[in-house]
């Protein structure tokens, strides 16, 4: 039977693709005490559940998780506040310099944070707000505004323009026929945007770990490390906290995942 | 609704607030990145004077240059050149339809999500010379004859981090090429089949070529994100000193923020031709995809 072959293939490739964070799941269950022995074993031997209570108990923990939940929220609101109109005036006008526009967008989306990470840390550094919310909300914000665009330029652009006229005789303003009648059609959309860039910002690492020297601003990334250094290695704690904080992405990445290659090939479809 | 007449003022408006961020936060550190290659200074990074092309000269003088530029050849060469050729076959398999297809598709949706840093550390922990699993589960089954120090011998240290990059790119890979794949009409096939072509000779033919797209857009996104890449390599290179395992974006970041080195004007230097490379990849892009039909 071919489909019972593809199935086969298909149980063998998932456990693969799975297999180092089923490592990360026993290796988070496991006491300090199984941590270090040889040869090592992949299960526990004295599952210890309470390692999640006991990192979430933490109160660096909670401060990096309050961190990291800021800076995603924060920046994710800025995204749908700056590439809703951007994206709606693109799919709908054609006006001198959009295709400039376009094409900046196109741009900023192939540059990660990470090939400017000097000329940020020189531009936060002049402007005096190393360490603060604003330079890493920011930050995120702008590397995660083209998927955002591209993500709702081709939605807006697939609704047709008779709904918002139609409006526009019961004489709504333009922005009104946005916010009344488009935006509602396109939930979405705006779902795997926000989703998106709340992710994107939530795993964000380069920037962080610049600006954010400052232990009580240190996003989950950044601060999850000081569980294992040269000094101590609770490799437990490492993957529990790791696994509150992937978990939910995952969830949130399976809900997204059919409309993130347009977004992420953004020019190359159609 | 005014379409024709909408002036530049009125699409400032609209695309003011996308533009504001883009300059403040893209712009704005190109030009400071740029400004800081070309100046010097001190060790606790205070401007003190211009530098001319000097940071540039120093930068090729670096004895450490030509094998960073080697291991970033190497590395995105083999993490994108393999991810390609597995994405291949698994964006073929998920295009069929069987039973359990969206499992595999969850499972490949986990690398993606998760965080780099933690994969990143993850994969340290399962490398581990002693207490690794990777090294148990190989003795075991009687691969290596002793265990191996994946992250700290020099001969596996790349090989061990090339796999990592491979294992988180492949999602995103496999998803581009799969929509290429959705996307050629099934009559293709059945000509073919008609005309008595065989699975591998159909698969050459037709599926590859009209996979071409697709594949591009895979290659040249991914040759981007590779070279921009820095947990994989910041995190299992970690034990290692020296730069003899460092690419461009680490070796940049050690030279800008390691304590013993803290060379600003050296680190932006080597920023400003790394950003260079990537404009490169994405005048590459944009003239492959032919951006501008998107407009439509």
């Amino acid at each position: 039977m071919k489909r019972a072959a593809l199935s086969g293939a298909g149980l063998v490739l998932a456990l693969v693709i799975l297999s180092p964070y089923l490592v990360m799941v026993f290796t988070a269950l496991k006491p300090e005490s199984e941590l270090r022995v040889t040869p090592p074993r992949l299960l526990p031997v004295r599952w210890q559940p309470a390692n999640f209570a006991a990192v979430l108990a933490d109160p660096e923990f909670l401060t990096w998780l309050r961190v990291s939940l800021v800076v995603a929220l924060a920046s994710t609101v800025i995204v749908v506040v700056a590439a809703t109109p951007a994206a709606y005036y693109t799919a709908r006008y054609r006006f001198p310099g959009r295709s400039a526009f376009l094409l900046l967008v196109l741009v900023t989306q192939m540059f990660s944070p990470t090939a400017l990470v000097v000329g940020l840390y020189r531009q936060f550094f002049a402007l005096d707000l190393v360490n603060t919310y604003a330079a890493l909300i920011l930050t995120n914000a702008a590397f995660n505004l083209a998927f955002a665009i591209w993500i709702l330029r081709a939605f807006f652009a697939s609704i047709p323009r008779e709904i918002e006229e139609a409006a526009a005789v019961d004489g709504c303003g333009r922005l009104r026929a946005l916010v009344r009648v488009v935006l509602p059609l396109s939930l979405p959309a705006m779902v795997t945007v926000v989703i998106f860039s709340f992710i994107a910002a939530w795993n964000e690492y380069v920037v962080a770990l610049t600006l954010m020297t400052d232990p009580s601003r240190k996003p989950l990334t950044v601060g999850i490390t000081s569980y294992v250094t040269a000094y101590v290695q609770h490799w437990n704690h490492l993957f529990t906290a790791s696994l509150i904080a992937i978990v939910p992405v995952v969830v949130l990445f399976a809900l997204i995942e059919r409309h993130l290659v347009g977004g992420l090939t953004a020019g190359s479809v159609k | 609704m005014r379409r024709r007449g909408s002036s530049r003022w009125q699409a400032l408006l609209w695309l003011g607030p996308s533009l504001a961020l883009i300059a403040a936060v893209v712009a704005y550190p190109v030009g400071a990145l740029v400004s800081a290659s070309l100046s010097r200074y001190s060790i606790t990074g205070f401007h003190q004077g211009w530098a001319g092309m000097g940071n540039y000269r120093r930068l090729l003088e670096q004895a450490a240059l030509p094998t960073v530029v080697a291991t970033t050849a190497v590395w995105v060469t083999a993490v994108v050149g393999v991810t390609i050729v597995i994405s291949l076959a698994l964006a073929q398999l998920l295009n069929e339809r069987f039973p359990g297809r969206r499992l595999v598709r969850w499972a490949l949706i986990v690398p993606w999500a998760a965080s780099l840093i933690m994969t990143a550390k993850l994969f340290v922990w399962i490398y581990d010379y002693y207490f690794g699993i990777l090294n148990h589960v190989l003795v075991s089954l009687g691969l290596v004859a002793a265990p191996v120090d994946w992250l700290g011998d020099d001969a596996t240290v790349m090989g061990a981090m090339v796999a990592v990059g491979i294992f988180v790119s492949l999602p995103f890979t496999t998803y581009v090429l799969l929509a290429g794949l959705q996307a050629i009409p099934g009559e293709v096939y059945e000509a073919a089949r008609v005309d008595g072509a065989s699975g591998w000779r159909r698969y050459r033919s037709i599926t590859l070529p009209l996979l071409r797209p697709a594949l591009l857009v895979a290659t040249v996104l991914n040759v981007i994100y590779v070279f921009n890449s820095f947990p994989i390599v910041w995190t299992l290179n970690d034990r290692n000193p020296g730069f003899g395992h460092d690419t461009m974006i680490t070796y940049m970041y050690k030279i800008a923020f390691k304590s013993a080195l803290r060379d600003v004007g050296l680190a932006a230097a080597l920023g400003v031709i790394n950003v260079l490379v990537i404009l490169l990849a994405v005048l590459v892009y944009l003239s492959t995809v032919s951006w501008r039909e998107a407009e439509a």
